[in-house]
């Protein structure tokens, strides 16, 4: 009983972390995926500058860690003049991460449409950018929400990496708990609990929301009926 | 002059050389049928006609503008051309209706109600209009193809180019489709149409074009091509087909 009246009592302390664990990674987020869909149709371009530096962005991005970026760019920037507070470092570093894997479901997502529809809307003579936004676009984004949904998961836990650099997000917030009472086995039960949550209701509400936005009569992979 | 005209159209695919100089033209309110095996380059001189894919060399006219021209404004030609695919390519997100009547909005610039009572019209005109409310992949293929014959000729086309429009359905809803397009053709639609249903070429069509390997190798009226062909090769690819055709009618 102990533990539980234990885990009971630094809840809301923890839960004071969640709102910013929540705030940085939904702003991360949603800055991830401007990014993502800047540098995913960039990659798709036949200009090539505009798809060198789009991929040079998605291959850094991916082939070094996250933790690496996020101590470069709150301990290394200052170095150029740039001070960012540890919030506000915390979410640049997460939105340019997030975005440079969002870029690559959103090149997915696109180049999963088949030729025939560019090609069907081309002939009615719609414009480029006609084509993209009402034939392309909106069966690429229902392609994209598993994905997209799973990056946010992702993202969730990976913003407890951005407690090194001080932000009182989750993570944090458990370390501090530990730091007075002694007890990690409750308290990292209890953050490891906290987070589990947040990430299982997310993949529930992607589920629904996919199931709720299906293409009505198309297949899908990974269908209950299947 | 002619509503479109193709010249000496190469279209070559890195080493492989797909048309090898083709010469044809259409008139206004010609039907015209093309025929060959698969892969002599039928869909790929349809395609070239609007630009789906860039010729190698050779020049093609529509209405005296010329479509191959670097510069054209090759939208404004698509507006004026329809296009049938063989796989329908109906948009699987949008409603039937809606497949209709985007184009007429995005494109022609109608307004809300104008293109949805003219996308109904059209539905009740090839009658699917329980149907418009519906999504494409819950109709049948037969369905889906008129759905998509509806959604070109709603853009009110000078000419209609279409590439096998029955091959991907289940010879049971050949019919329908054919029923629909011999209707067209009697509205005096131009049309170019690449099928290998020789009762229906034989109705329909002004002219009969056999190509093969990339250069047309007969071209008469369909009692010229079909009971006099020149070519022995015609005669081999006709007597395929037939024998398909005679397969497909067996009990
Ligand atoms: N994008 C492409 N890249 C390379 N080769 C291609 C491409 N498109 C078509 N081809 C080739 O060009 C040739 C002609 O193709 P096309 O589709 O025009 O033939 P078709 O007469 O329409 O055949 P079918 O009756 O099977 O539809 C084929 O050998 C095909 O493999
Ligand atoms: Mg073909």
């Amino acid at each position: 009983m102990e533990p539980i009246l234990f885990i009971l009592k630094i809840l809301p302390f923890l839960l004071k972390g969640v709102k910013i664990t929540l705030i940085v990674s939904f702003i991360s987020f949603a800055i991830g995926f401007v990014l993502g869909i800047m540098a995913g149709i960039a990659r798709l371009s036949d200009n090539r500058l505009i798809y060198s530096l789009s991929s040079t962005y998605v291959e850094i991005i991916r082939g070094t860690p996250l933790l690496v970026q996020i101590l470069f760019i709150y301990f290394g920037l200052p170095r150029l003049g740039i001070n960012l507070d540890p919030l506000t470092a915390g979410i640049v570093a997460l939105s340019i991460n997030s975005g440079a894997y969002q870029a690559e479901i959103v090149r997915a997502g696109i180049q999963s449409i088949p030729r025939g529809q560019v090609e069907a809307a081309l002939s009615l003579g719609m414009k480029e950018w006609q084509v993209f936004r009402y034939v392309i676009l909106p069966q690429a984004v229902r392609n994209m929400v598993p994905a997209l949904v799973n990056e946010l998961v992702t993202l969730i836990k990976d913003s407890s990496l951005v407690s090194v650099i001080g932000v009182a997000e989750l993570t944090r917030r458990g370390e501090y708990v530990v730091a007075w009472s002694f007890r990690p086995f409750e308290t990292y039960l209890a953050v490891a609990l906290i987070y589990f949550i947040i990430c299982f209701t997310s993949s529930k509400i992607s589920r629904y929301l996919e199931e709720r936005f299906a293409i009505p009569g198309m297949m899908r992979r990974g269908s209950r009926w299947l | 002059m002619a509503l479109i005209e193709v010249i000496d159209l190469k279209k070559r695919y890195g080493d492989l050389e797909v048309l090898k100089g083709i010469d044809f033209h259409v008139e206004k309110g010609e039907r015209i049928v093309i025929m060959g095996p698969s892969g002599s380059g039928k869909t790929t001189l349809l395609k070239c006609i609007v630009r789906l894919v860039e010729p190698t060399s050779g020049k093609i006219f529509f209405d005296g503008i010329e479509v191959t021209d670097p510069d054209v404004d090759i939208v404004e030609i698509r507006r004026r051309i329809g296009f049938v695919f063989q796989s329908f390519n109906l948009f699987p997100h949008l409603k039937v209706i809606d497949n209709i009547a985007l184009p007429l909005r995005v494109v022609k610039g109608m307004r809300r109600e104008e293109a949805y009572s003219r996308a109904l019209a059209i539905l009740k005109g090839i009658g699917l209009e329980d149907k418009a409310y519906n999504y494409p992949l819950q109709l049948s293929g037969g369905q889906q193809q008129r759905v998509a014959i509806a959604r070109a000729l709603a853009m009110d086309p000078d000419v209609m180019l279409l590439d096998e429009p029955t091959s991907a359905l289940d010879p049971e809803l050949v019919g329908e489709v054919l029923e629909l397009l011999e209707d067209i053709a009697r509205k005096g639609m131009t049309m170019v149409i690449v099928t290998h249903e020789v009762d229906f070429a034989e109705d329909i069509a002004d002219r009969v074009i056999i190509i093969d390997e990339g250069v047309i190798v007969e071209e008469g009226t369909p009692e010229e091509v079909f009971y006099h062909p020149r070519k022995e090769r015609t005669r081999r690819f006709l007597r395929r087909i037939l024998r398909k055709r005679l397969h497909a009618k067996a009990p």
